[in-house]
């Protein structure tokens, strides 16, 4: 079997590696001003779904569009936002993407290519379906990653949007991030089938299921994914299998599972497992590991000084932006 | 000047709109070769090609939200929804989506797309193709409603809702598609959220959108055989609407009545006469407000029945007297 090394730049590696601790990082801070009082809204965590955020963006290139979801700070800090920006937004402030008025579920860089989360399971998957044959019309090679979680997979625009990627030969690749929980129904409770992926059969797409707390698998099927759509040869379903450690949002109870259950995935942290393969094919040592952790932890208090700093938005200007 | 139907100036809107700028493009069920289920994209197709001319199957929430995806990239499409009863079917992409986009994103986002839709009653076509639900969009930040009542304003609203940097909800009347009127052939436009005086008078105010500026001009020319002279304001933009002008013809009749298709209940009639009653135009009134609305039912299939559900010319004439009425 080839190294990692041999297939991919070591740079290229160590900013995935970033970028996942970045989430972590982020996240646990995001709980932790929520627990003090600091935030007005709810937030959906993505701890331990790190792997498949950075997993599928990293195979982007820059200029490709992404729609994310309501669990998708993990998505925005794969794509290259700028976490001053994102904590505040998280923050409800003035200086935040959003300018204070999207919050945790609406974090959006569409000049970046960041075609924004949005807040209704499933409210994303047209949009990507639109950004992609806006692509092909307009003839960039811009293709649109589309990520949603298992819980869409269910409601009628997940089919329509697939069939009319599929009918159309759109550059989409659809990413479903299966964490095993829509809220508190269980993909097995929700399913009569164990793959999501097979859904793909129905709209003669490509289905894989790939390990999605591997961030090195989740690159290379959406890679390949990624190569299909470019070249004009349609969709592809992407089912990443991970969970997430947190409940569904501030207000869970988390009856629906046992706590043997959550620790038995924790024991598959994604980023202790790329960590440990980095530092098995000695592409990393210990001692940087720690660095690009505290470096990780350190941009996020930056963020959080930035944000704590900034402006709320004025009252005066609170129906602007509603029309161009 | 040359006169063409409702449906041609809609179509002659989107082909020149179409030649004129490569990013504009249609999107929807049967509007290719089957030319819409009105006829109103016939030839299209032959002109632009199925890149440009896109049939897509029954699939009205993708059919609106790929419309917003491709917006917020650099297009302008301009979807087809076959009735504007199965709008409701795109509801989610279109009023938590394509509507919130740009102000959810803190104004960074823009989504210049025309959701087309043929509304009203009339056609026999009974509760699920005949409702008229202009209210529904009017009630959403971020959309952009009109509808137009004449040929002329048909092809100049088009143009402009096409041009608009915002979702418009474009809503056409079937009852109209065939009617003729004059209608230039250049390219023009006539501005978004700017009502048309389309009759002068003294006596009472009409206000009245689509199908119903028609009857009410009828109506007005009934009224004006017995010395009633009413002036009619057509919004042609639902919203943001012209209030002013609204507002203006109020001050000087000092009677108004607003006639509108939808069902009554916090329909659009609703709004334009809870704006004059907190309006500057309130205390010139000489007699109370007055609505003519489509009832609170499902549309019945029945012919004497549907007329019945609807304000008809009757409806108008009757009612402006009452309102004369009063000293």
């Amino acid at each position: 079997m080839a190294t990692i090394a041999q297939k991919i730049p070591k740079e290229a590696l160590l900013d995935m590696l970033s970028k996942m601790w970045q989430i972590r990082a982020f996240e646990e801070k995001a709980e932790a001003l929520f627990a003090l009082g600091k935030v007005h809204g709810t937030m959906h965590l993505s701890i331990g779904q790190e792997a498949s955020a950075v997993g599928a963006v990293s195979a982007l290139q820059a200029g490709d569009y992404m729609t994310s979801t309501h669990r998708g700070h993990g998505h925005c800090i794969a794509k290259d936002a700028d976490l001053k920006l994102m904590m505040a937004e998280f923050l409800g402030k003035e200086t935040g993407y959003c300018r204070g008025r999207g919050g945790s579920m609406h974090i959006a860089d569409v000049d970046s290519g960041n075609l924004g989360a949005t807040g209704v399971v499933g409210g994303g998957l047209a949009t990507a379906v639109g950004a992609a044959l806006s692509a092909n019309m307009r003839a960039t090679g811009q293709v649109c990653l589309c990520f949603f979680g298992d819980g869409a997979v269910n409601m009628g625009i997940f089919h329509e949007s697939l069939n009319l990627a599929a009918i159309w030969t759109l550059p989409v690749i659809f990413v479903c991030e299966n964490n095993q929980y829509a809220m508190s129904m269980s993909v097995e409770r929700a399913l009569p089938i164990k793959d999501i992926a097979d859904r793909a059969a129905s709209y003669a797409m490509p289905g894989v299921v790939v390990d999605g707390n591997d961030v090195l698998a989740v690159q290379q099927a959406v890679a390949e994914a990624v190569a299909k759509a470019r070249a004009g040869d349609g969709p592809t379903l992407v089912e990443c299998k991970t969970y997430r450690w947190r409940g569904h949002s501030k207000s869970d109870a988390q009856r629906y599972r046992t706590r043997v259950e959550v620790e038995s995935w924790k024991k598959k942290d994604p980023i202790v497992r790329f960590t440990a393969r980095l530092i098995e094919e000695g592409i990393l040592t210990e001692g940087e590991a720690d660095e690009i952790e505290k470096r990780a932890y350190q941009l996020v208090e930056e963020a959080v000084a930035f944000a704590e700093s900034s402006p709320e938005p004025r009252v005066e200007e609170i129906t602007e932006g509603v029309y161009a | 000047m040359r006169e063409i139907t409702y449906a041609e100036a809609i179509r002659e809107a989107l082909r020149q709109e179409m030649q004129q700028d490569e990013h504009v493009f249609l999107m929807g069920e049967d509007i290719g070769v089957y030319g819409g289920a009105f006829g109103v994209t016939l030839g299209l197709l032959d002109e632009f090609g199925p890149e440009r001319v896109r049939d897509a199957p029954i699939s009205e929430a993708v059919i609106a939200g790929a419309a917003a995806g491709a917006a917020m990239t650099g297009m302008r499409p301009v979807a087809e929804i076959m009735f504007m009863d199965f709008t409701t079917i795109a509801m989610e992409q279109i009023v938590n989506q394509a509507a919130k986009t740009r102000f959810m994103f803190g104004g960074k986002a823009e989504v210049p797309m025309v959701l087309r839709t043929p509304g009203g009653s009339g056609t026999g076509a009974a509760g699920q193709h005949s409702q008229s639900l202009e209210a529904w969009f009017v009630h959403s930040p971020g959309l952009k409603v009109v509808m137009p009542s004449t040929p002329y304003d048909a092809k100049g609203l088009l143009i402009a809702s096409i041009r608009d940097d915002n979702p418009v909800i474009f809503v056409e009347q079937k009852l109209l598609y065939r009617s003729k009127g004059p209608v230039p052939e250049e390219l023009y436009t006539v501005p978004l959220s700017v009502a048309d005086v389309k009759r002068e008078g003294r006596d009472l105010t009409i206000v009245a959108t689509g199908v119903m500026v028609s009857r009410s001009l009828a109506a007005a020319e009934v009224l004006a055989a017995e010395g009633i002279e009413a002036e009619l304001v057509d919004p042609r933009t639902l919203k943001p609407y012209d209030a002013a002008t609204i507002n203006e013809s109020v001050i000087k009749t000092g009677r108004v009545l607003v006639v509108n298709e939808g069902y009554k209940t916090c329909g659009f009639a609703a709004e334009i006469s809870a704006m004059i009653s907190e309006g500057p135009a309130f205390v010139y009134l000489n007699a109370p407000l007055r609505r003519l609305a489509g009832l609170d039912i499902p549309i019945p299939y029945n012919r004497t029945l549907e007329h019945h559900t609807v304000p008809q010319e009757e409806n108008i004439v009757a009612a402006a007297r009452e309102l004369m009425a009063y000293h």
